[in-house]
């Protein structure tokens, strides 16, 4: 029980996956952003904006996001109940069965199948792969966790047990459908049910698979890389179970002056606001952590990745729950300051954490050391830069942009024609381009040294043949 | 106590999934679940009516091409929206949207209320080449959805699967429709449920004594006038007035009958735009005109109005 070395290959094989679809998903998303200053780039009927938009979300939180949670989930899981996979064979099935999803979830969405709910677009047949996939994931997860040969069940264990349950719920009711064909459905629920149900849905896909497996993979790989506990074990219990209380009372934060009733918008602010605590538990509890010992900083590689991916979590969910308020989002709703604040998440919080979790695995599981601390350090800092660059410059047009919206004269009519607004984005969407090509060249320098570190490993495993 | 409880919690797979399960579905059911049952959830403009197939096609079309990624569809009750895009949206104008198509970003301006704003030609036009339009437009060409042949026996199973009304007229009567058709017949339809607002009449109530315009002849009100006629009319009634998808202003006709008309019915029909059946000193619009109130103030119409008779010679 003690030989790990096929599930290791699997956790492998979800890592190595889940780059692949980080490469295609990145490079649409360079693609669509030099769509958005040149009509040109558009080539239709595959490949305008409309269809690339959700393939470069969907690649990105279901193939490079998902991929890595469950391969990073199955390494904490085994680490953490000090045994092997349940289910070893049906680990490596849902391997392959994830990478076909992927593939024909991409070809589906150029192919212009979507059910146009923001984040759940695929169509009713892979819908069922996908709650296939997330079936697997649950019962090896509880299965093994269940056979533990560890008492305690330790912090990313339980964000890893709420994801699944609250995946499985979200997913399977927001994508209830009357099928019309094989290639076609409409949503069960209409208009403003459906809009309710869509973004309980859409708000909270965020919270369980952009925060908590991401909170599993930091509780576990920052005390393991630093070498330092987790500051407050008490504070880490409160802000689990507060946050996955209040999360799914926040969705319709998204629909603020819609016609949904005021009171469910007026709850999910209240409600978001709320959220700002438990998300900064997380946050305090991890610069806790790093402050008993801050020279960390320096001597190990990875410590600025969790400090600098738990800071713009902070970052993210106080910038959030402004958003929701009505006086911000009247300003700010439907703008680019929006895709800016996604992506400080996403390539911020996200990446950071999800790559330093890497950073750590692979030079485990060959039992070496990681290529090139350089090249991670350098990774580091271009991704830092981009993702900067992008944020900042889209809050900079996302304001200008509401404010040229609201903008009247003294006698009283509004100020700019919709086109006049537009134009003026121009600069700010080709600096955004140019802040992509740096995150992405910074990708390159983690996917290099991830590669090289594989490599040594390989050779050093043939020399000890 | 207290630690026995948290120890058994932290050793109880079982019980942990238990409670995290409650903890997640008090908030689902409160704010998802329970407004789902209430009847505010479920409201229906008197005037909605369900699509017919045409429409449901462009809506397919609409849904494929992903244009909710850069168009909203709900006008919020904001002063500067409603002037921008029009009355603000209702909830019970989307019953017979599964799902909702309000969006969530508007690369493009919000389409709420596009329904009848244009004349069908506009769009044709505008979806052929958005550039010839709006020079600085980022939207995407779709010419090529006018190459594209509807197929009737697919759009019978979406009215089918919807349980919207149809007959079998309605779907032998698709043959030969182009995507475009369908497209542009979804467009026409948009938010129309929502009657327009009686609109205003923009000049004294008593129709016999007309008012002059106070710019007429003014050389820096005809220089402004010009701006705004490029970037707000030309589009549509040519670059020197003489017609294009909107018709003629320098041809002595007027609403289709011969014979020119004071300022200030020029004044009316740029701020309130044009309703099919809306007649105008005795003479019947045929709509397409979008109203210019919310973008243009008083001076600014005036000085249009001014432009106009100086390329007339008046």
């Amino acid at each position: 029980m003690s030989d790990y070395h096929y599930d290791n290959q699997t956790v492998k094989g979800f890592i190595v996956s889940s780059i692949f679809w980080g490469v295609v998903g990145i490079l649409i998303g360079l693609w669509i952003s030099v769509q958005m200053w040149k009509p040109e780039w558009n080539i239709p009927p595959f490949f305008t904006f409309g269809r690339l938009r959700v393939v470069h979300t969907n690649g990105l939180a279901f193939g490079l996001g998902i991929g890595a949670i469950f391969g990073i989930s199955y390494y904490i899981v085994m680490r953490l109940t000090k045994r092997s996979l349940l289910f070893p064979k049906l680990a490596r099935f849902h391997l392959y069965l994830f990478n076909v999803a992927i593939a024909l979830a991409a070809v589906s969405l150029f192919a212009g199948m979507n059910q146009s709910l923001e984040y759940a677009e695929l169509e009713w047949p892979l819908d069922i792969v996908v709650v296939i996939l997330w079936v697997i994931f649950a019962v090896n997860v509880f299965g093994t966790i269940i056979k533990r040969k560890e008492e305690q069940m330790y912090v990313s264990l339980w964000y890893i047990i709420a994801t699944v349950i609250a995946v499985a719920v979200l997913y399977i009711v927001n994508n209830l459908s009357i099928p019309a064909g094989l290639f076609k459905s409409y949503h069960l629920f209409a208009g403003v049910n459906s809009a309710n149900v869509e973004w309980w849905y859409g708000h909270n896909a965020v919270g369980f698979i952009f925060t908590t497996p991401i909170l599993a993979m930091f509780y576990y790989f920052l005390p393991k890389s630093t070498g330092i506990p987790i500051y407050s074990h008490r504070l880490s219990i409160i802000a689990f179970w507060s946050l996955i209380f209040a999360y799914l009372w926040t969705g319709a934060h998204h629909l603020v002056y819609t016609p949904l009733p005021d009171w469910i918008q007026t709850l999910a602010i209240v409600f978001t606001i709320f959220l700002i605590a438990p998300s900064w538990g997380s946050v305090v509890n991890g610069y806790y952590t790093v402050g008993s010992d801050w020279s960390k900083m320096q001597t190990h590689y990875l410590t600025k990745f969790f400090v600098l991916g738990i800071t713009f979590y902070g970052l993210q969910t106080v910038q959030g729950p402004t958003q929701g308020l009505r006086v911000v989002s009247q300003l700010i709703h439907y703008t680019d300051w929006v895709p800016g604040h996604v992506h400080m998440g996403t390539m911020g919080w996200v990446t950071l954490t999800a790559a330093a979790s890497i950073y750590y695995i692979i030079p485990k599981i060959y039992n070496t050391e990681i290529y090139s601390v350089k090249i991670a350090n350098t990774h580091f800092w271009l991704v830092l830069i981009g993702q900067l660059m992008f944020s900042i410059t889209m809050w900079i047009t996302g304001i200008q942009q509401g404010a040229l919206w609201k903008a009247v004269t003294p006698e009283g009519s509004l100020k700019y024609t919709f086109m006049e607004t537009l134009a003026r984005n121009y600069p700010f969407w080709q600096l955004r381009t140019v802040a992509g090509l740096i995150f992405t060249i910074g990708m390159l320098f983690f996917i290099y040294n991830i590669y090289m570190t594989m490599r040594k490993g390989k050779a050093l495993a043939a020399a000890k043949a | 106590m207290a630690s026995e409880i948290h120890h058994k919690l932290h050793t109880s797979p079982i019980l942990f999934a238990v409670l995290a399960t409650v903890a997640i579905l008090v908030g689902t059911v409160v704010t998802m679940f329970y407004p789902m049952l209430t009847p505010e959830m479920h409201p229906k403009l008197e005037n909605l009516k369900p699509y017919t197939p045409l429409q449901l096609a462009g809506k397919d079309i609409y849904q494929r091409e992903g244009c909710n990624n850069c168009h909203t569809q709900t006008v919020r009750p904001l002063k500067t929206e409603v002037m921008r895009y029009g009355e603000y949206s209702k909830a019970g104008e989307f019953a017979y949207d599964r799902p909702f198509l309000w969006g969530s970003k508007r690369t493009g301006p919000d389409l709420a209320r596009i329904g009848e704003k244009y004349p069908d030609a506009w769009h044709y036009f505008h979806f052929e080449n958005p550039q010839a339009l709006f020079a600085e437009s980022n939207m995407p060409s779709y010419a090529w959805l006018k190459n594209r042949k509807l197929d009737p026996s697919d759009i019978e199973p979406h009215m089918k699967a919807l349980g919207l009304p149809y007959t079998p007229g309605d779907v032998t009567a698709l043959a030969g429709k182009t995507e475009m058709d369908a497209l542009v017949a979804y467009m026409q339809v948009i938010g129309t449920s929502v009657k327009k607002k009686a609109e205003a009449a923009a000049r004294p109530a008593v129709k016999e004594t007309h008012v002059p315009n106070p710019l007429a002849g003014d050389p820096k009100a005809i220089a402004l006038g010009k701006e705004l006629f490029k970037s707000n009319c030309a589009m549509c009634h040519g670059e020197n007035a003489k017609g294009g998808i909107g018709p003629s202003l320098v041809d002595n006709e007027f609403l289709y009958v011969a014979g020119d008309v004071p300022d200030d019915d020029y004044f009316e029909i740029i701020h309130n735009g044009t309703q099919p059946g809306m007649v105008e000193d005795g003479r019947t619009a045929k709509g397409g005109m979008p109203p210019f109130k919310g973008t243009l103030d008083k001076d600014k119409i005036w000085s249009v109005v001014a432009y106009i008779r100086s390329l007339q010679g008046k």
